[in-house]
């Protein structure tokens, strides 16, 4: 009999083996397998939020630095008559060169979505994830105001917010979170309302696991997936939200950039510098784009229901 | 039915009065109007007056009752920028909004809706892959950058349309085309899904088993199945555009509607009118959701009330 049991266990190790032999990234790639489309957006979202790290080292220009006499060329892959890199995206009204205030411009939209996504998310799933589990008034209380919240456009309260704050990229990330972190409450407590009732929790409490140790240790790791898709998606949201916001000119204020902000100050040359509407909605659209595309294969590969498929 | 309706009624009472006395409070406990509404050299006793005549100068919970009691008589005071009663602002600005909506929403419908069922009818085709990508990529794109592009080529470039302004069609078609592109997107999507997963249904593959069309299965049985989550997701889109999300596009191209409203309120720290603006939101996402909700039992006659 445990003969048999020896075996068996074997079997399981020889067939574990070639998966086991892969390197890491090997198997990081194999994830991918059959969407293609995810790949790459993952790549292009990692070249983004790369260059937005390391900004400093790879802007050919300063993006404050203004240069009155080049304004406004087109973009060209010459070099400029003064010498330097060429100004591959054209320059703006002031001579700044847009490949740079691109790149910087990222910087500030990654890192307020990235605040927002990661405060409002950590908030969210701890108010989510113990609203679930204990219920009652407490699930009440913290659902009814997500309710009420939720059925009102996060829009006019971030508006409402900034208003009374001020502009500013300090004051629109605490704007974006107090709109941000419902709907990350609201999908935690939807998943521990199933892992509430599973054998797994049951028993862990029958041990005597404290509370803090099930919700976090156990419920936490088996629900993360979903939870994972939310905020990849709400990157998405942020963005996009940021670059409203800064185009109306309520959130980030020169002379910092955002794309959205660029957007809104090159509108008034768009008849004769198209570059410098068209570029920012560009990356802006290819960002929030990749984020879908890897939120949607978060989704997909890591749904309990469709494991094994590989 | 009735009683269903009575006690959601209730519920957006409840509602409307929750997210006004969080804007009341956030406004009043945090703001500061008066630094902006009077110059930087402005003395300490014309700022003391300006807040007494604002009202500002009482305790708290008398102003949140005042502003409730006026509440319930739609009495948000004269707007502080106008010195008009705020709603009547509102109100006036409401229409032009309407119709820019109303318009984007009826080509994202007219587009949509057939596309959507053609890609579900034929899925993992050529047509139904470039659908499901061109949909998604709607979606992304910041709605109010696809404005400055349509003006770009359609206006700059081609001169159809006129670039911003109000009054005739061809002030029209620009904004209302930039805003249905979202919602085509939305509703393109989820009619492609809702459809694709009513045409696997049993009832489906029996309609086809006794000989029903082709048209029969797809109009009579599986879209009135899949109205349930397509109406859900108009809905959506439609309180999320009534309620300022045409803002930014509302600015492109001069709109003069609520959404602009917004905008200016925000930069005059209107608190009357920020409080008309916020109610009149209120109501109107609580009334679509009602009516979205009562639809279901027509789609659907599962579903009782």
């Amino acid at each position: 009999m445990s003969q048999d049991i020896q075996t068996n266990a074997q079997i399981q190790i020889e067939l574990r083996e070639p998966e086991q032999n892969r390197n890491a990234f090997q198997r990081f790639l194999r994830r991918f397998s059959g969407n293609s489309l995810a790949l790459i957006a993952f790549i292009v979202l990692m070249v983004i939020i790369a260059v937005s790290i390391f900004a400093p080292y790879i802007a050919p220009y300063d993006p404050a630095k203004s240069d009155i006499v080049h304004r406004l060329q087109p973009p060209s892959l010459a070099a400029p008559a003064k010498g330097g890199f060429p100004h591959i995206l054209g320059t703006d009204q002031q001579g700044r060169d847009v490949l740079s205030r691109l790149i910087y411009g990222g910087r500030v939209s990654m890192s307020v979505a990235f605040a927002v996504v990661a405060v409002a998310g950590a908030i969210g799933t701890v108010i989510g994830l113990i609203s679930g589990y204990f219920g009652g008034w407490v699930d009440l209380v913290f659902m009814r105001l997500v309710d009420i919240q939720s059925s009102f456009p996060g829009l006019l309260v971030a508006l409402t917010f900034v208003m009374v704050l001020g502009p500013g990229q300090r004051n629109l990330t605490i704007a974006l979170l107090i709109v941000g972190w419902m709907i990350h409450a609201r999908m935690a407590r939807s998943q521990v309302l199933t892992a509430r009732e599973s054998t797994m929790v049951e028993s862990s409490r029958a041990i005597g696991c404290s509370m803090p140790r099930i919700l976090f240790g156990h419920i936490l790791p088996n629900v993360i997936s979903p939870l994972i898709t939310t905020y990849v998606l709400e990157m998405a949201h942020m963005i996009e939200a940021e670059a409203n916001m800064s185009f109306l000119g309520y959130g980030i204020q020169p002379p910092a950039s955002s794309w959205g902000l660029m957007i809104g100050e090159g509108r008034q040359y768009i008849t004769n510098a198209w570059w410098l509407v068209v570029f920012p909605g560009l990356i802006i659209g290819i960002t929030v784009l990749c984020l879908n595309l890897v939120g949607n294969w978060v989704r997909e590969e890591f749904d309990p229901l469709q494991k094994g498929r590989h | 039915m009735k009683r269903y309706i009575l006690m959601r009624l209730l519920y957006t009472v409840v509602v409307i009065l929750g997210v006004s006395i969080l804007v009341f409070v956030i406004t009043h406990v945090i703001g500061n109007p008066v630094n902006t509404m009077l110059p930087l050299q402005a003395t300490d006793a014309e700022r003391a007056a300006l807040k007494h005549q604002l009202g500002l100068d009482k305790p708290l919970m008398v102003q949140l009752s005042e502003f409730l009691g006026g509440m319930f008589r739609l009495d948000f005071g004269k707007s502080w920028w106008q010195q008009v009663p705020a709603l009547g602002i509102v109100l006036h600005k409401i229409p032009a909004t309407l119709q820019l909506v109303a318009t984007a929403l009826v080509i994202a419908v007219v587009v949509a809706i057939p596309l959507g069922i053609i890609a579900a009818y034929k899925p993992g085709t050529l047509l139904d892959r470039i659908l499901t990508t061109t949909s998604l990529i709607g979606i992304c794109l910041p709605p109010f950058w696809v404005g400055l592009m349509f003006v770009l080529f359609f206006a700059v470039k081609l001169g159809w349309f006129y670039t911003s302004g109000y009054g005739t069609i061809r002030h029209l078609i620009l904004p209302a085309l930039t805003l249905s592109v979202v919602p085509m997107g939305h509703l393109a999507q989820i009619v492609r899904f809702s459809m694709a997963e009513q045409l696997n249904a049993q009832y489906s593959i029996t309609a086809r088993a006794k000989g029903a069309s082709d048209f029969a299965v797809l109009f009579a049985h599986a879209l009135k199945n899949a109205a349930t989550s397509i109406v859900t997701m108009g809905g959506m889109d439609l309180g999320r555009l009534l309620a300022g999300e045409t803002a930014a596009v509302e600015v492109v191209f001069g709109w003069p509607g609520f959404g602009t409203l917004i905008v200016d309120t925000i930069g005059r720290q209107d608190f009357p009118l920020l409080q008309a603006e916020v109610f009149l939101v209120a109501v109107i996402i609580c009334f679509i959701n009602l009516a979205v909700d009562i639809s279901y039992g027509y789609f659907d006659p599962r579903i009782r009330y």
